[in-house]
């Protein structure tokens, strides 16, 4: 028993993609690690999923990951730590969890391998077999170091921002939003309007201040302008060339240390403010190791991070996986939904003569090169607008880069990594010792070792390792998981379970032809 | 114009060059990569002697051994003498453990069922027994090869000892039958020997000579677990199996435990083996029979997270014995590779020899059963 | 319909569906693990499950991100 896609990330781009495979009638599991779907965008309490009638597009999210609970299956708080290729050509997706196993869905416990709880987190392992994978799995904060960024109180942006909208919960009341790019701005007014205090919205680039602000050149005069009347309302100043260059402190963030900065981010002039709270944030890293762990090949994105190659369906360059929205590039929720129902599409396209040829595996079209008649898979209309969103994107991009000064704004004893406290100290001394790429430092200083494996510093140890641009990452665990799960992948399921299971719900889908796989 | 050319910015390349430069001799050191970026990079550190059965390689671990407790003295890296601990499933296993331990004329305790929660009180309670070896260690290897080319070059002058990283040897220059340097990326270098301790890729440094050497690629994949507070291994931990398979012959999958807690909190869990070319795809199955195994051995650990996995290529040769000498069919070429998973514990005693040798003196130990042209024989 | 859980024995209320780390900002717990070589505090950072520097202890487990950790009624979290 295998599933038609599996889909790993419920932000806008995963749930467009499943939802798509899913009307067209193929078995699709959808996988996320959040305790709801959204994703960040469209991140929201509980309560708010259960009460809709809020923002137009959050209710129009939540209809379609209602319609989507119906008809595929929806794994939440389960981590996916590892894909792989099997000798067959399916494709595992390996999972760790604590949650209940799910039952009672359209396709329940379809190819769903699992052990049983192990220990005192009562963690399982859930296996996955499908023919196609979608990588959905959005991005997260880029934060540079600064001296104090670790104090308790000092938030990425999208942190305090997740806080806020899952949890309903203000980072604090006196806060501080600084680094750069446009997310900063419904970061601030975000919480302006749940009535904190922000003191101030520090932007690093853009020397022309919010009257000019690029969102307007790239014809999002409207948005733009909703920003700014609501920072206005809440009379919270916007500086360009400013930024927060360090927090202080004792056991939390007291205040914080603004400065002027030139066209470099090298450091002006500096006052300090006093505060409870800091969100910062210079953009962000696509999250691929699931791409790389397969073999896909990657692009620098404008910026320089690892992204995915795709061409225009979305397509990998490993057969059978296509990724959508941030991890193919950064561009906001909007293209994330779009290439979300692209690829979807695309799956269909790619699965239904596998459907229709139930009996010759030699049929599934899964190939290096996209197939012949893209029209059909892209209208123009489509791809058009695909065009034009990732543009923008793209353009948004060039407009908040991250510049070299930041560096001058670290000490010897600045942490750069968080989890292994690597102060820059050490990685300069690891450069000495002969590490000559981010790959060397992290093997000589550690930085990059621990919990998070560089999410948080691999940025900034690229940078000071003096790459061009920061490697693809090479995560072959790309989340935690306990031994005792990972111990119990180690005896093979029988099969004959599996293939029972599997055949008494195979009836449930309807109008399904399958195709199974002699017995694995 | 050097007197040595060190290929390879490992382990046993920086031994190489610190026992050359040492020894007065000029040496450059190349790598197409940073210091300690091939298998050295890969391991776990390893110092053993244990693991090893009577005959040459034992004699160099046993070199080696002291070696590197005075090269630590240099610091920029930890010795750590934790010891380590072999564990028997069963009776048979155990007389089997007993009677090697005898033949090895090592310092180590015989330890009965009853005594091993005494060395380490988390090992699960079906243990049949096993034997301490104290002199067993480990090192940080990164760092230590790191350590060894800094105080090369501190000690005997960087125009003594010369790094010259992100180079890539591409060829050999000869004068007549005789190599005098080599062609890099970065333009030729010259010296009247050169040393190839490529590791894993050390036949393809060999070929370039247009010599054969047979050192192959034998994978082995290390769990890092998160790290934890309080340490719950203490000395190095592996089962009997794990003497078996470094000495087997297989192709195919093998893995034994061996579990140890490190400085950072975290416990590195190994060893699988596999001969698979240089295939870094990761294998949840190797990986999952790893965490079996040290589940198994010590069932405190189904709790406990991995956070990374990595893998590496172990450089071997088919009679499992590392290649150390001059190479009788190219003058000016030495050899100091395929170490397989001992790089690290026979580095300094690869590099003093070698270092020997190249000054012109009587090595300390016999070099014949690692010549470099033993192969040849075997083949004809 | 909002409940408790206790921190270091001491309340602290919780609405349906907020995470451990959420409930803590909320009642004015913004640190509640030091790290294990410089003992620096460590609360939220990411806030999505990124940085692992919200690790917290619930109900004697070991430890997990309190980002993306439901609250649970009765649920007892020890700060370190």
């Amino acid at each position: 028993m295998t599933y038609d896609l599996v889909v790993v990330g419920g932000g806008p781009a995963g749930v467009a993609g499943a939802l798509t495979a899913a009307l067209a009638g193929l078995r699709v599991a959808l996988v996320d690690s959040g305790l709801r779907l959204g994703g960040q965008y469209f991140r929201h309490t509980q309560d708010a999923g259960q009460h809709p009638g809020h923002a137009p597009a959050l209710d129009r999210f939540l209809r379609q990951a209602g319609a989507l609970g119906t008809r595929a299956e929806v794994l939440l708080r389960h981590q996916v730590w590892s894909v792989s290729r099997e000798p067959d050509g399916d494709l595992l997706v390996h999972c760790a969890t604590r949650a209940a196993a799910v039952t009672g869905t359209a396709v329940a416990g379809a190819a769903v391998i699992g052990g049983a709880p192990t220990g005192a987190l009562g963690e399982r392992a859930v296996v996955l077999r499908t023919r196609r994978l979608l990588i959905a799995t959005g991005a997260h904060d880029r934060p540079l170091p600064f001296p104090g960024w670790d104090l308790p109180g000092v938030l990425t942006a999208g942190g305090a921002q997740a806080l806020l909208k899952g949890g309903g919960v203000p980072a604090g009341r006196r806060i501080v939003v600084s680094g750069t790019g446009p997310f900063l701005l419904p970061v601030a007014t975000g919480l302006a309007e749940a009535g904190v205090r922000v003191l101030g919205v520090y932007e690093a680039n853009g020397g022309l201040g919010l009257a000019r602000h690029p969102l307007l050149a790239l014809g999002k005069a409207g948005e733009a302008a909703g920003y700014a009347a609501a920072l206005a309302r809440h009379r919270v100043p916007y500086r360009t060339r400013q930024a927060v260059v360090a927090a202080h402190g004792e056991h939390e963030v007291e205040a914080v240390t603004v400065a002027r900065l030139d066209k470099d981010w090298n450091v002006l002039s500096t006052r300090v403010v006093e505060c409870d709270a800091v969100a910062v944030g210079y953009g962000f890293v696509p999250q691929v190791e699931l791409g790389t762990q397969l073999g896909c090949a990657t692009r620098p994105d404008v910026d320089g991070s690892p992204v995915l190659r795709v061409d225009a369906t979305l397509r990998t360059t490993v057969p059978g996986v296509w990724a959508a929205g941030e991890p193919v590039g950064v561009g906001g929720w909007r293209l994330a939904e779009l290439e979300g129902r692209l690829a979807g599409r695309a799956v269909v396209a790619d699965a239904r003569p596998t459907l229709v040829t139930s009996t010759t595996r030699t049929t599934r079209t899964s190939t290096a090169t996209p197939p012949p008649g893209d029209t059909a898979v892209v209208p123009g209309v489509f791809a058009r607008r695909h065009q034009r969103w990732r543009a923008f994107g793209e353009a948004l991009q060039r407009a908040y880069p991250v510049q070299p000064g930041w560096q001058g704004w670290l000490r010897d004893d600045t942490l750069v990594c968080r989890c292994e406290e690597v102060p820059l100290a050490r990685l300069r001394e690891a450069r000495s010792l002969g590490a000559t790429d981010a790959r060397s430092v992290k093997l000589l200083a550690r930085p990059g070792m621990g919990w998070c494996q560089g999410r948080v510093c691999g940025y900034a140890v690229s940078c000071l390792a003096g790459e061009p641009q920061p490697q693809p990452p090479r995560r072959p665990i790309a989340q935690p998981v306990t031994l005792g799960a990972l111990a119990s992948l180690a005896t093979p399921e029988p099969t004959a379970d599996a293939d029972a299971t599997a055949d008494a719900t195979a009836g449930a889908a309807p109008g399904e032809p399958h195709d199974d796989h002699p017995a694995h | 114009m050097s007197d040595v050319i060190v290929v390879g910015a490992g382990v046993v390349g920086a031994a190489c060059a610190y026992y050359a430069a040492r020894a007065g001799l000029d040496v450059t050191v190349i790598d197409r990569g940073p210091v300690a970026g091939g298998t050295t990079g890969s391991g776990e550190g390893n110092v053993l002697v244990s693991d090893k059965e009577p005959g040459p390689e034992l004699e160099l671990a046993v070199l080696s051994n002291r070696l590197w407790r005075s090269l630590a003295e240099l610091g920029g890296f930890e010795f750590e003498a934790k010891g380590g601990l072999v564990v028997a499933e069963t009776d048979d296993v155990r007389r089997q453990l007993t009677e090697l331990a005898g033949k090895q004329d090592l310092e180590h305790t015989l330890v009965p069922a009853t005594g091993l929660r005494d060395y380490e009180p988390h090992l699960a309670d079906d243990l049949a027994g096993g034997v301490f070896y104290p002199q067993d260690a480990q090192v940080q290897p990164m760092l230590a090869a790191a350590a060894l080319l800094r105080h090369g070059a501190d000690s005997y002058g960087h125009g003594t000892l010369r790094l010259r990283l992100g180079v890539t040897v591409t060829g050999f220059i000869r004068s007549g039958d005789r190599l005098t340097g080599v062609r890099t990326s970065q333009g030729d270098v010259l010296g009247d020997a050169v040393v190839n301790a490529a590791g894993t890729w050390g036949g393809e440094v060999a070929a370039m000579a247009g010599v054969r050497l047979p050192v192959l690629p034998r994978r082995g994949f290390i769990l890092v677990t998160e790290p934890l507070r309080e340490p719950l291994i203490r000395h190095k931990v592996y089962t009997a199996a794990y003497v078996t398979n470094v000495a087997s012959d297989s192709a195919g999958l093998e893995t034994s435990a061996v579990v140890e807690g490190t400085p950072a909190g975290t416990v590195l869990i190994g060893a699988s083996r596999e001969r698979v070319g240089f295939d870094r795809t990761t294998s949840v199955p190797v990986l999952a029979r790893l965490a079996e195994q040290a589940v198994a051995l010590f069932p405190a650990l189904r709790d406990v997270r991995a956070i990374r996995s990595y893998c590496g290529f172990r450089p071997y040769c088919p009679d499992h014995l590392p290649v150390i000498g001059a190479d009788p069919r190219v003058r000016g070429l030495y050899h100091a590779c395929g170490h397989e998973g001992a790089g690290i514990g026979l580095a300094p005693a690869t590099g003093h020899l070698l270092a020997q040798l190249l000054a012109g003196r009587r090595p300390d130990l016999d070099l014949l059963p690692f010549r470099p042209d033993r192969f040849a024989e075997e083949a004809a | 319909m909002s409940f408790h859980i206790t921190v270091d024995g001491r309340p602290v209320p919780v609405t349906p569906g907020q995470t451990i780390g959420a409930a803590l900002h909320a009642a004015g717990v913004r640190a509640w693990r030091t790290t294990r070589f410089g003992g620096r505090p460590r609360g939220l950072f990411c806030g999505i499950g990124v940085c692992f520097d919200c690790l917290i202890s619930v109900n004697g487990r070991p430890p997990e991100r309190a980002c993306l950790l439901e609250a649970q009624p009765g649920d007892e979290v020890t700060t370190a």
